[in-house]
This record gives structure tokens, sequence and C-alpha cells, in this order.
């Protein structure tokens, strides 16, 4: 057990444990966009930044990665930290000028104009922060999209912009975006998810008659955990 | 075929043996063979010499050596004759003959071929005369031009590998570590943190797997150091690192080199097969039971890769991306074992200081940057090259006193020190000693070793928006500071370089360069602002003379200057006319100055380069 400090108040925490963690867990508040509780923190956001110190000298890193410490003294709203998080939520706005969550983190950091000329402002939904291609490679398994390109280039994408071979549909990616920008639909026993280029046939349930998942999901599933061929014949609302 | 050493001793009796087979007094023409030179024609300069040393029977009066840099690379291609040491600049293939007919069979000297000192005009006869290696202090890069790299038994017989066997067999890991330690030796890659500790933590961290690697990885743009010394001297590289190895207690070590520095490649691959034949490498290194081996990995030539963890990223095969380094590699780098990542540079530097001693090595530099460091001198100079000074010297000496000072007679404005992250040092600070902390204080780095220096004819907004272009193509963008905010300065410089700057834009650069140093995920983009921030703060006037009076007075920003004919001068020969790329200027008649339309003008400045008479002018 280590004990330190957030915001003034003492905590014990297990070792091993991040910043972040623990200061959810008590109930202080960080603004994060690319961390998940199932997923590897990755810190690319960096919204989540505290200020930390230890004796005199004192720095800023991401909670969401930053290992608790015996002694350490943590600040998530300290001037410096603001004034951070502040900069980083223009660059956000600047990027996603349009996107409702963005606008809506910006308004809460109390910036109601972009700080970056008008002319300059992009339409972007997706801020990349890499938690769906996170997602499908940790949680679901498949890995079935990635982030291409580099620097300011950089976006999640199927294998060389072809339609995504390895995606089963699941809608993680969908689920996950914190922004909106995966755009996924169900449309008469089809699913489409718009960005890998994908089309899936859905399992149409024996009792309701209802379209309840895509059957490449569930045939993944089944294989993978072995079970009867008729085991996702009914849906789990009938079953 | 080489023979496997089985001891110390055999080592030694084949150092003797190599020592009995050079003649001291038998004339070697050695030609410089490093990227420079090659780039000049260095490699027909050789068949030449052997072709004709050959063909007149002269094997037994002459031997002919392709070496490793010698650093001048302004002059080259460079022959050097020992004994006497001759230098010879510019050598071209046609020389060739009389240098052979002439020094080698009469004992004089070809006086075209020789050094003309920039300074007193006068010709310079040896290679210890010429000024440009008299500041310097070359116990790195000394024996590049001693030796040819793809030769092991070259490297033996100027004392090679005699630090490795001293270290397996007289010290103890710990002792090595310490004897670093104490040398006070410092990363030669950016960061300037101390090898030694490193070693130690490495050495402390848990774990039976570690790694060695030299990071090889060298990207600042006119940076060049770490590519002629892996090139000239790779052996130097892999004894320190199979030295490091033993102390930090590896069995497994890697070079990351760029796939561009292809001879550099070649030349390591050949030095780990000619170490691992004559078991100075692999199992049981000289009988003494301590295996260890090195691969070789190709970069794919990001310049993020030179970060430690992206390096390690793109070791393990993936994208080379970084990650927080709240937990050091020394604990968990490459594939989550302990590593330890060391630059080109550095591994050169631990053979010297097991031979010679912590103590020794202590005397060399200041007081918290010790030893030398190896400098990429490039830009407006006269003496373009790789200079080894110590450290401590002063910016001054370096550019006056080796780089021979500005070319063409221009005045000096600006030294840039460290790469595109570096920061860009002016005229008052010349006499400012080179070390580390020196450096970092002045809001630059030490970086890998470039320094680019620049005249009259630079603007400085100009080059901190070169160098925000170059890191927003090489960022990862992985991170949102680095990856937004480069780019969103980048804007700012193109509005201020195309006249629709703002006074707010300064301040906001500040602002947003804070942000970047503060919340980057790694070094580049933490260090991205200082060519933005060390302009701002030591040339704010060009700054505010681009935003405030639209003028750029380096007049090099194309949106601020413009080109006219100053008739007085114009003989109305007609040159600029045909030179045109656009046809913006019209012939009158002779004797008549030509018209320029500005409307058509692309202000490439073709018109003022090819007049000859001065009657283009630029406001």
């Amino acid at each position: 057990m280590v004990t330190f400090n957030i915001d003034g108040r003492e905590f014990t925490a297990e070792e091993g444990q991040t910043i972040l963690q623990v200061a959810r867990e008590k109930g202080i508040d960080i603004p994060t966009l690319c961390h998940h509780e199932a997923i590897e923190p990755y810190g690319a956001c960096r919204l989540c930044i505290v200020e930390i110190s230890k004796g005199r000298r004192s720095r800023i890193v991401t909670s969401c990665l930053y290992l608790v410490e015996e002694g350490l003294e943590v600040k998530t709203n300290s001037p410096r930290v603001i004034s951070n998080r502040k900069m980083l939520v223009e660059l956000l706005l600047a990027r996603c000028s349009k996107n409702k969550v963005i606008k809506e983190l910006a308004s809460q950091m109390g910036i109601e104009q972009s700080m970056i000329k008008p002319e300059y402002l992009e339409d972007n939904d997706c801020m990349v922060c890499g938690l769906c291609v996170r997602t499908c490679e940790q949680v679901v398994g498949v890995s079935a999209i990635s982030l291409v390109n580099r620097g300011i280039t950089k976006e999640p994408a199927s294998p060389f912009l072809e339609p995504a071979r390895d995606c089963i549909g699941c809608g993680s990616c969908y689920y996950v975006c914190p922004t909106g920008a995966i755009k996924m639909e169900d449309r008469n026993g089809t699913r489409i998810i718009y960005n890998w280029k994908v089309e899936f046939k859905l399992k149409k349930c024996k009792v309701c008659g209802n379209y309840w998942a895509p059957e490449k999901q569930l045939e993944y599933i089944r294989k993978k955990w072995n079970l009867p061929d008729d085991f996702f014949d009914i849906c789990p609302t009938c079953k | 075929m080489l023979t496997r050493l089985h001891s110390r001793k055999d080592l030694e009796a084949l150092r003797k043996e190599l020592m009995k087979r050079r003649q001291p007094d038998k004339p070697r023409i050695t030609i410089c063979g490093g990227t420079g030179c090659h780039a000049y024609g260095c490699v027909k300069v050789t068949d030449a010499f052997k072709n004709e040393v050959a063909k007149q029977g002269m094997e037994d009066k002459v031997d002919i050596k392709a070496t490793g840099c010698h650093g001048f690379c302004e002059k080259g291609p460079i022959v050097v004759i020992q004994p006497g040491d001759i230098f010879y600049q510019r050598v071209r293939p046609e020389d060739v003959l009389e240098i052979l007919g002439e020094t080698i069979a009469k004992n004089s000297i070809v006086e075209r071929l020789l050094y003309i000192d920039a300074v007193t005009g006068k010709k310079v006869r040896h290679q210890n005369e010429v000024p440009f290696y008299q500041k310097q202090e070359r116990i790195i890069f000394g024996s590049n031009g001693e030796i040819d790299p793809t030769s092991i038994e070259d490297y033996i017989a100027i004392g090679g590998y005699a630090a490795l066997a001293k270290a397996i067999f007289e010290m103890a890991p710990e002792q090595i570590i310490e004897e670093v330690k104490h040398s006070g030796l410092r990363g030669r890659g950016g960061g300037g943190f101390p090898t030694g500790g490193k070693w130690e933590s490495c050495r402390h961290a848990p774990g039976d797997i570690k790694y060695v690697i030299v990071n090889a990885d060298e990207g600042d743009p006119g940076a060049y150091a770490n590519r002629s010394l892996l090139e000239g001297n790779p052996h130097s590289v892999l004894e320190g690192l199979i030295i490091g190895a033993y102390a930090i207690g590896c069995r497994e070590g890697y070079v990351y080199v760029r796939h561009e520095y292809p001879l550099a490649v070649e030349n390591s691959r050949l030095a780990l097969d000619q170490a691992q034949q004559l078991g100075l490498l692999g199992e049981n290194i000289l009988g003494s039971g301590f295996n260890f081996n090195v691969r070789i990995n190709r970069g794919g030539g990001a310049f993020v890769c030179g970060e430690s963890t992206a390096l390690m990223a793109s070791l393990e095969g993936k994208v080379g991306e970084p990650r927080a380094k709240y937990v050091h590699t020394v604990e968990k780098g490459l594939w989550n074992r302990p590593s330890d990542l060391n630059n080109v540079e550095t591994w050169a530097n631990v053979p010297l200081i097991i031979n010679k001693g912590a103590d020794w090595y202590r005397t060399l530099g200041t007081e918290h940057s010790k030893g030398t460091k190896i400098f990429s001198l490039v830009g407006k100079i006269n003496n373009t090259g790789l200079v080894e000074v110590p450290m401590g010297i002063t910016l001054r000496e370096i550019i006056y006193d080796i780089g021979g000072g500005i070319r063409g007679g221009k005045k000096f404005k600006a030294v840039q020190t460290g790469g595109p992250s570096g920061g860009c040092l002016p005229e008052s600070l010349l006499d400012l000693p080179v070390d580390f902390d020196e450096l970092s204080k002045a809001g630059s780095m030490m970086g890998s070793g470039g320094m680019i220096v620049m005249d009259e004819t630079t603007c400085m907004v100009d080059i901190a928006k070169y160098f925000l272009t170059f890191l927003e193509e090489e960022s990862c963008g992985k991170c949102l500071p680095c990856r937004e905010g480069i780019k969103r300065m980048r804007q700012v410089f193109d509005e201020i370089t195309e006249g629709r700057g703002s006074e707010k834009d300064i301040e906001f650069l500040e602002q947003l360069s804070a942000t970047l140093v503060d919340s980057s995920l790694c070094g580049l983009g933490q260090t991205a602002p200082n060519p933005v921030l060390t302009t701002i703060r030591y040339f704010r006037d060009e700054y505010e003379a681009h935003i405030k009076e639209k003028r750029c007075p380096a007049g090099v920003c194309k949106a601020l200057i413009h080109y006219y004919i100053i008739e007085d001068k114009c003989p109305g020969c007609g040159l600029c006319v045909k030179e045109c790329p656009q046809e913006a200027i019209t012939f009158m008649g002779k004797k008549k100055p030509v018209v320029l339309d500005e409307s058509k003008c692309i202000k490439c400045g073709v018109c003022g380069d090819v007049c000859k008479m001065d009657a283009v002018g630029k406001r």
C-alpha cells in the first residue's frame, strides 16, 4: 500500500494502480477521451494530465499511465494543469470544430470561441484516440483495423483502405468511440460500418423474428467457445 | 579466413604479429572513404591508385588504403600520405600519376594539391598543420583515417579490443560500471543522461534476459557524425557494446541503424562477422565463458525512431511509436525486459575509458560534461565537415578557428545546435562554452551533434518554419499536442511569412509551445518548440518586422519581397530575359534597361543570380 496526496487530500492505494484509477475511485474528476477501463492505457489525448511533485521538482504527467507512489503529491487542477488542458482542448476544437462532444468539452473548459483562425478550423469527428483500434485488438481480439500513416495524417483505417476482411461486425469500435466518429447502421437485416467499408448479414431470431446480431460475429463467438451449432438461433431476449 | 582467438594471450599474439607485418617506413597512401568523399568520387581515386600501383609494379614500395572519414568533407576527396603526414585535398583520378611519381618516388610535394589556409593564404603541407584539425581533439574520430574500416586486423593493430580483454579479464562488471560512472560520460544522443548510471540501473533491474542496443538512427537534417563513425570505425562501437553487455549482464544486443546508411550497415555487418570469426563476439568470448551475440536491425527512416521507446517498438516489429517512460527502459524496454540503449558515439567512448582510465578521461571537458563531442559542422561556413572538440570549447572557436568563418565574407547570424529540436543561438552567445548544460541553459541542446551555421541571408522566422515543417512530417501522430500543435504552429508561421501575421501571434506561439513542452508524450513533441522559442527569444525583431512592417529583413520570405530592375545599372544585355522562367522580363532594345512585370514574377531570384551588373534589386 502507498500513501499519497491528491489535491491536498490523503489517500492510500494499492501499488501498481494509476493516479487516474485512484482518483476515479475516490470521486475526483479528471477528464479523459482516450481512456477506457477495459483497455490498456495509451496516453494519446493527454487530457488527464496532472501536476505531480515529490520534493521541490514538479512536472506534468498523464494520470492514466502514472503509477501512484509513496509520498507523491498530485494536483489535478493547478493553474499549470488548467492552462495546458485548455490548450489541448483548443487543439481538439480546431480539429473537430463541429463535433458535439468536443464542443461541449470546450464549453465546460470555458472556451466559447477557438483561438485558431476560422479558415483553419476543420470538421473532423475523429481525434485519433485509437480506442476503436485498441478495442478491436485487446477486447474483441481480431485486429481488423489499425492506425495508419503518421503525424497529422494518422487515422484509424481498414487494411489498405479496402473493406476490412477480418471485421466481424460486432460494432465495439462504434460503441467505444467517444466522439461518434464511427458511422454504423443496422437496416433491413444488414449492418453497415461505413468507416471500414463492411456489410454484414444480421441473424434473425427463430422466435421473435428480430434481427439481433451479425451472423459473422455469432459464428466467431460460437467457434471460439466451442458452442453448439444452434446456440444462437434464438436471441437473448427470447431465451 | 580469420583464426579464432581462444584467450587474451592469443589476441596479444595476433596484435604483435600484425605489428610486425606492418612496415612503419613503407609509404602508405590513405584515401578518405567517408560519405562526403564518396560523393566527391573517392572510389575512383582509390581505384586509380590501385590500378596505377599494379601497372607500375609498385606494390613493394607503397600501400594503398581506403579509410574511414577524415572529417574535412569540404575539401574531399582527401588523401594523406604516411609517414610524413602529407595532406592533399580535392584529389582527382588525374592527380594519381603525379602523386605516385613525385611524392612516392621522389619524396617531393605536389604543390597544387595542398590546402591553402584561408586566413594566411599560405599553403599547408601536413595534416596536423591544417587549422581545421588544430583545435580538434580527435580521440574518437582520429583513428578513422588510419584504418580500413573493413579490416578487423587494422583495428587490432592500433590497439583494438585491448579494452575488451582488459574489461573481461581484469575487471568485475561492477568495477567497469564504476569506471564509466567516474569518467562522467554522458549520453551523446541528445538528453545527456549519465551513461554509467544508466548501466547500473539496467544491471540492477530484475530479469534474466537484458539487452544492449546501439542507437544509430541519426535523423537530424545535416547531422552525419554517427554515420561516419559507424562507417569509418565500426569495431570501436562494437567493442564498447560488448564491454557494456559484459558490465550489465546481457547476452544479446542490437544495432539499430537506418537503412539510408548503406555503408554503415555494410561495415557494421562486416565488423560483426569478423569479430565473430575471431571469437571476440559470440559464444565463449576469448575463452572467458562470456557469451554475447549482436544483430543488426535496419530502421525505416522515421525520425521518431531515434527516441528510445519508439526505437524499441520498431525493433519489436511494431509501428515506431513512443510510449510513456514513467517506467524506464532500463527496467522495461525491449520486449518489456531491461534494456540499455546508447548512441553510437557513446559506445565508441567506452573502450577509451577502459583503456586509458576514467581519471584520464575526466581531464577532458568541463565540470559536468566530460570528454569530447563530434559535431557535424555545416551550413554557411567555409570548412564544412565533422569536427571532434573537447567539451567546453566555445562556439566561436568551432565556427571561426575550425570552421574558418562564414562563407563568402558574409556576416554571422546564428548557429543552430541539436538538430530540429535544438535552438538557434545568436552572435552574442558565440563565446558560450559548448557543453550539455550551457547549451540547454541557452534554450538549445547538444542533441546528436548537428551544428548548422547561418549567415545574414538567413531569415530566422523562415528557419523556425522549416524545422516545424520537418517535425510536423516526422511526428508519429500518437499524442494530441505534438500531432495537432506543431501543425497549428506551422500555420501561424505561414501567416507571418506571408504577410498576414498579427501581433497576437507571438504570444499564441509561446502559449502553444508551453503546452507542447509540458504535455507531449515524448521528446519529439517536448522539444519541438525549441527553434520557435529560441528564435523568438534572440531574434524577436525579425518576427516584428514580418508582422508589423510586413518586411523580411533577410529577404527570404517570398511573399514579402519584391524584385526590381535598377535602371541605371542595367545595360539591357537581356541575360535575365532569357533565364526568367515566367517570361516576366521584357527586352526593350540594346542599351535600354529591361522591364520587369511584377504580376508575372514568382520571385525565384534567377534574374539577380545571372545579372553581371548587379542591376536586379530586392526589397
